[in-house]
């Protein structure tokens, strides 16, 4: 009884300890951008100019440019992260093809960011400049698709292991009532599987996006961080973690600095909305 | 075995304990002259036992410490500004280590000899000449076969002080620059793409026909990239080295050495140099550096502006001048320990 009553109290206290975690981020994140807050207000968020040196800023071609890329992968990783979900929840759900497959997904999860950067920048780059030569635009061969392009690599496993065991946990007599009543197989994953496992699927869609909406290193090696809002998905751009990442360590202006952390605070408050609505979209098609 | 690995133990613990027991140093700031102050800080080490733990966590973040007093010495590649003195709580004082340089690396095809003047170098940064067979780059250039490939200008994205020596100099030679775009660590660029520290501009350079940019010049000759021969103020076309950055710092200098040698009017110096300082406290007395420690960090700022200037040239950095030491001996000659002067003077 004892050691119950100690049991629920650490579940208490570590809960709550980051529930506060959670709040003093939030504030000490407002603290510091106050500055920033005070002498641009609601501008920062509509304006495109970002000159450190006339001490401008805005945040629009960051907050564009974050957008664009993490959607665009996440429409580029979608129908594979799918494929293999399908395919190792309903295809293949043992035996060592399986077993090779899933651990390969897994495994692209654990490779460091920066490796993702290197083999962008030494493959990638190359390719894409070499099609943009084709197609007559300027061969920067880094920019917004080249991102796009590592990013959804990078969060493919995400969304796909998530849909994997998800699919794997849809009742076994719902599917063979499917088959005895003649669907295909084909049928039975549209019909079925699929609606029964969106919830499930759609949470780890959006974990994945929450990957591509926050990744750093990666993103900032290929995308060209081009400070200006991006015409085209060839052209380059920049994120908004990854102008915090650049110019953090030498912003010598407090202002420079507080706006840093500005943009910080406004990613920090997407994400939280972002995740915010996915739950409700999640909790809408559970099913009861 | 087992008696190697008993002594293997044992040395390492008596390592251990030497490392607690001596006194340590500690530093942050730039990152352009970290293989210098690290060969130093190794050299030093050895010959005295005096352990030196320099992070290179950039510039701003370097003088943000010192400014904070958690690290005993800051490194900067930009001096501070006036106004940036007065937010110190006490003064603090410039001693310069050694001179860099920013070149103009670039990518064309059987990679000629480039010639440029200043006019032209802020005309292409600035997005104003878009090809490489423009007329103003074939005139400079006239045995050089140029191809009408786009010009692509690569930055740092990461602010630096390799950016704030080079938009300096743009700023000396071009009012336009110095209207529109101004100096600083980062900047507004008007044109071109942006890659991350200097093996990331060089990577893209060396993959990108017709890309342009600006690398540090230790970085340039360790990885054997061309670069631009420029034209400077005396009107001589310099090619970036060593002896021609050295020159550089070859002019009058002020007492307190906060000086920017970009566009120097030294005849064979190349003009896009600058120094690298180390900041302290002209009073070391400041609450968290014991007598002791503060004798040793002048010791060590001693050793490196004389037997450290040997290591400079090995890894491409430009030892300071004559001239240049001089006036940092008077510098570190300077600093007090509760207002009496630590070296003995003579």
């Amino acid at each position: 009884m004892k050691k119950d009553k100690l049991f629920f109290s650490v579940l208490w206290i570590t809960g709550f300890l980051f529930v506060f975690l959670f709040i003093l981020i939030f504030f000490s994140l407002l603290k510091e951008s106050f500055l920033s807050i005070k002498s641009f207000g609601i501008s920062f968020l509509t304006s495109s100019e970002w000159d450190p040196v006339a001490e401008k800023f805005g945040m629009l071609p960051f907050l564009v440019g974050t957008l664009f890329t993490s959607f665009l992968s996440l429409l580029i990783s979608l129908p594979f992260s799918m494929a293999i979900a399908l395919f190792l929840g309903e295809y293949f759900k043992t035996g060592s093809i399986s077993k090779i497959l899933s651990y390969a997904t897994d495994l692209l999860a654990g490779i460091p960011s920066v490796i993702y950067g290197f083999w962008g920048i030494y493959l990638l780059v190359p390719i894409i400049r070499k099609l943009e030569m084709k197609i007559g635009v300027p061969p920067y061969g880094v920019g917004i698709l080249t991102a796009s392009l590592v990013l959804s690599v990078m969060i493919i496993p995400y969304a796909s292991s998530i849909a994997r065991e998800i699919i794997k946990l849809v009742p076994q007599d719902l599917v063979e009532a499917g088959y005895s009543l003649g669907s295909t197989r084909y049928e039975v994953i549209k019909k079925i599987i699929i609606p029964y496992s969106f919830s499930g699927i759609f949470a780890g869609i959006l974990l994945s996006f929450g990957r591509a909406f926050g990744e750093t290193m990666a993103v900032t090696m290929v995308i060209g961080n081009y400070n200006f809002l991006p015409k085209s998905i060839f052209s380059p751009g920049n994120t908004m973690a990854s102008v915090i990442a650049n110019e953090f360590t030498e912003a010598t202006k407090d202002i420079h600095l507080s706006s840093l952390i500005h943009i910080g605070l406004w990613l920090f408050v997407i994400t939280f909305f972002i995740n915010y609505l996915g739950n409700l979209v999640i909790k809408k098609y559970k099913v009861k | 075995m087992f008696k190697n690995l008993i002594k293997i133990s044992v040395v390492s613990l008596f390592l251990f304990t030497k490392l607690f027991a001596g006194i340590e140093l500690l530093g942050a700031g730039a990152t352009f002259p970290y293989p210098l102050y690290s060969k130093m800080f190794d050299v030093y080490y050895k010959t005295y036992g005096i352990k030196v733990n320099y992070q290179s966590i950039g510039s701003g973040g370097g003088v943000r410490q010192l400014m904070e007093k958690t690290v005993d010495f800051g490194a900067s590649d930009a001096f501070l500004s006036d106004e940036e003195l007065k937010k110190f709580p006490n003064p603090v004082v410039h001693v310069p280590i050694t001179v860099g340089a920013v070149v103009i690396a670039y990518n064309l095809p059987g990679n000629p000899e480039l010639r440029l003047t200043p006019s032209v170098l802020v005309d292409i940064f600035m997005g104003k000449i878009k090809k490489w067979n423009d007329r103003r780059i074939k005139e400079l250039n006239p045995d050089v076969d140029l191809p009408g490939l786009e010009i692509i200008v690569v930055y740092r994205s990461d602010g630096s002080g390799t950016t704030f020596i080079f938009t300096d100099y743009l700023c000396k030679i071009s009012d336009e620059w110095k209207k529109k775009i101004g100096k600083g660590k980062s900047v507004k660029w008007l044109t071109g793409i942006g890659a991350k520290g200097n093996e990331g501009v060089s990577a893209f350079i060396k993959q990108t026909p017709g890309a342009i940019g600006y690398i540090e010049l230790a970085y340039a000759l360790q990885n054997n990239i061309p670069f631009v021969l420029l034209k400077n103020k005396a009107g001589r076309f310099v090619k970036p080295s060593v002896k021609s950055v050295s020159l550089a710092a070859d002019i009058e200098l002020p007492n307190d050495m906060r000086i920017s040698l970009t566009n120097t009017s030294a005849e064979e110096g190349y003009p896009i140099s600058g120094f690298t300082w180390i900041i302290v406290y002209r009073n070391l007395y400041h609450g968290k550096l014991s007598y002791k420690k503060a004798k040793e960090l002048v010791k060590l700022l001693w050793w490196m502006i004389h037997d450290g200037q040997k290591y400079c040239e090995k890894l491409h950095y430009a030892p300071l001048s004559e001239k240049a030491v001089k006036k940092a001996e008077k510098i570190i000659r300077s600093i007090v320990y509760k207002g009496t002067p630590i070296l003995k003077q003579n």
